[in-house]
């Protein structure tokens, strides 16, 4: 009872990375709190979901296998997660803030009048006072997330209500296993306890989902492009650079809507959180929305011909400069220094 | 039977242009100076209920909003733009909302609005960016739900075709009437104002702004009233509305301030650059 819940989000059999990296928050937010880690999966031919999660410390894992139960629609999952939630009384439950997530987690925070928080960037354990009630509330979830236009940072608190849910996007957490031996239970659910026929309403009748061919999480060096990077063209540059580096080319969101680059590639709040050994921002001006996506790079080295650029602030290395007569002879001295 | 639709629409602080002059010397926010504008996703929802009007002939589309009496603006806006009228949701009552009391609020009015067949949303709000209401309030109606839309495809008599734009894909699915769409910035853009229809509207006006407007002539006969109801008219229970019905309650909130750090300045001079490159292989960053 009142354990750690984390709703799984899996495509074509495999668990998303977006579930796996809440599960590694999980297990730390369940031992702090001295309870359990569980996750639900809910899909079609899960046999595999157990192997793939227990050694990141899952407790105890609910599978609800049946046909109809994959693609993803709103209510079936829905009415498992509200049902079970009911039974189990979970103190806090965890989402990806993904499609799925995002469409999942309000539905079910409403039918369990319970506060949800979308998009947090931290989640952590804390107390809270409330004055007016004179009451002190200790162990409750902090979530904690950026709020108007990442301006500033909210940490909200849900009280009363539990469970106490919270959506967070892929990448803003670290994935790690947690034991390889890690030996947690399967409990299999019998659907129809749980989701009444009824709510097999939306029939998908096409779905075509793209596996990321980008891994810009998991890369070492990031040469990420602003706007002054200047054109799509220009960014021929900073691929060359990550050739050479053997990284990975970002972008700022002014970049992504100059259509320099994919939007795939952009990074910070409304993009991906990356935390490489190196950063190379070219002509990024880093505005806070930018720098909350990259901000824990072990280094960070900026190009920017404004000498004032916000983002030389965090940088280690100020090159001030033009990104194209700084480039090529980054890599002309990369060359010439190398092997 | 005429198709009903409804568009829940927002006033919004437009945050996406927080230019220095909208953040104080305390690095807090100055909303004022910020200008309240249409959600922008919730005009991509609006278009999307022009058009299924246009295609269907006998349709009506209402717009629901719910904020300060300035926010009749959403729904003059909206008629400008080829809505057929629409409702302010307002008063003290409603102040401290989270999503959830948002939502139950919003519900409670539109089943106060009679028959309705469709409901469409913008995904969420540029001001708080959860996508949180649209199927919070297709929960409290018992309605199901589709998100993420990119476009109605096709209509029925009793069911609805939607394209999804997902992270990472795209999804055709079709579900039941009533429904709960909610609408991404990728679909369509509103069609602009309609000059004959502002000239129409332009004085439409609740009666609120009505006793508070500088000219002491109104015709009341040829202007639109835009109806504005408080918690008194929709059937609720008190403690679902504002602060009580909202779960979550905001701790604290924090300037985001990075730390900077003592850094190394260079120039673009080769002599600069070979003498980085050395460093970051020599470290071990690079090579
Ligand atoms: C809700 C919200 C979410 C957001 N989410 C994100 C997000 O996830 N990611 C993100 O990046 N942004 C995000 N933004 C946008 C963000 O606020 C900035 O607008 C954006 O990051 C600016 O991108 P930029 O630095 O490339 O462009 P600019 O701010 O235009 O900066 C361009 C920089 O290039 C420099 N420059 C110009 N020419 C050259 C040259 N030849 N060589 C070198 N330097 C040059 C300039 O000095 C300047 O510093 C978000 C905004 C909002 C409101």
């Amino acid at each position: 009872m009142n354990n750690i819940i984390v709703y799984l989000e899996i495509e074509d059999g495999i668990v998303g990375d977006v579930s796996l990296e809440l599960l590694t928050k999980g297990r730390q937010l369940a031992n702090q709190q001295k309870c359990k880690l569980e996750a639900v999966a809910a899909g079609y031919q899960l046999d595999t979901i157990g192997t793939q999660v227990f050694h990141y410390g899952v407790d105890t894992l609910y599978l609800a296998d049946d046909k109809r139960l994959y693609p993803y629609t709103t209510l079936p999952h829905t009415s498992l997660l509200v049902n079970l939630f009911k039974e189990e009384k979970p103190q806090i439950a965890l989402m990806g803030a993904t499609s799925i997530g995002r469409d999942l987690g309000p539905r079910v925070s409403s039918a369990l009048f319970s506060g949800l928080t979308a998009d947090c960037t931290s989640l952590e354990i804390g107390s809270y006072e409330d004055k007016k009630a004179g009451k002190v509330y200790s162990d409750l979830l902090y979530q904690i997330r950026p709020a108007f236009g990442g301006n500033i940072v909210a940490t909200i608190v849900n009280p009363d209500c539990r469970p106490q849910m919270a959506t967070v996007r892929e990448g803003v957490m670290k994935k790690e296993l947690c034991d390889p031996a890690y030996k947690g239970k399967t409990k299999k659910l019998n659907l129809s306890d749980y989701v009444p026929d009824e709510d097999f309403v939306i029939e998908v009748i096409e779905r075509h989902i793209e596996k990321s061919k980008l891994n810009l999480k998991n890369s070492h060096i990031i040469i990420t492009g602003g706007y002054g990077v200047g054109s799509a063209d220009n960014f021929k540059l900073l691929y060359d650079l990550a050739n050479v580096l053997g990284g990975e080319v970002g972008a700022s969101r002014a970049a992504v809507d100059a259509g320099f680059a994919e939007h795939e590639r952009q990074i910070g709040q409304t993009g991906v959180t990356v935390r490489p050994k190196l950063y190379i921002a070219c002509g990024v001006s880093g505005q806070i929305q930018h720098i909350a996506g990259m901000q824990e790079s072990a280094m960070i080295i900026s190009i920017n011909s404004d000498p004032h650029a916000p983002i030389n602030a965090i940088a280690d290395y100020v090159i001030t400069g033009t990104v194209e007569d700084v480039i090529p002879k980054m890599i002309k001295y990369y060359k010439k220094n190398s092997k | 039977m005429s198709f009903n639709i409804v568009v829940l629409a927002k006033q919004v602080p437009d945050t996406r242009n927080v230019g220095k002059d909208a953040m104080k010397a305390d690095g807090t926010v100055n909303r004022s100076a910020l200008a309240a504008i249409y959600n922008p996703e919730d005009l991509n929802a609006l278009e999307q209920a022009l058009r299924l009007k246009s295609k269907i002939g006998d349709a009506t589309v209402q717009v629901l909003t719910m904020g300060p009496a300035r926010a009749a603006e959403i729904i003059r806006e909206s008629m400008y733009r080829g809505a057929d009228g629409g409702f302010l949701l307002s008063g003290r009552e409603f102040a401290g909302s989270d999503t959830l009391a948002t939502s139950y609020a919003l519900a409670a009015a539109i089943r106060k609005m009679g028959k309705v067949d469709l409901i469409l949303s913008g995904r969420q709000a540029i001001d708080g960016d959860t996508a949180q209401v649209g199927p919070q309030v297709a929960e409290k109606l018992g309605f199901p739900q589709i998100t993420y839309a990119e476009e109605i495809i096709d209509l029925d008599k009793d069911s609805i075709t939607v394209r999804r734009r997902l992270e990472r894909g795209v999804e055709i699915v079709r579900g039941p009437l009533p429904i709960l769409v909610t609408v991404n910035g990728s679909a369509a853009p509103c069609r602009p104002r309609h000059a004959k229809l502002t000239l129409k509207y332009k004085n439409a006006k609740t009666i609120s702004e009505q006793q508070t407007s500088s000219s002491d002539y109104t015709d009341t006969y040829h202007t639109y009233i835009i109806p504005e109801w408080g918690a008194g008219d929709i059937e609720h229970e008190p403690q679902w509305l504002g602060l009580s019905g909202s779960p979550t309650k905001v701790k604290q909130i924090e300037n985001v301030v990075f730390t900077a750090k003592e850094s190394k300045q260079l120039t673009a001079v080769d002599a600069d650059i070979e003498e980085l490159m050395k460093e970051l292989i020599a470290n071990h960053t690079i090579g």
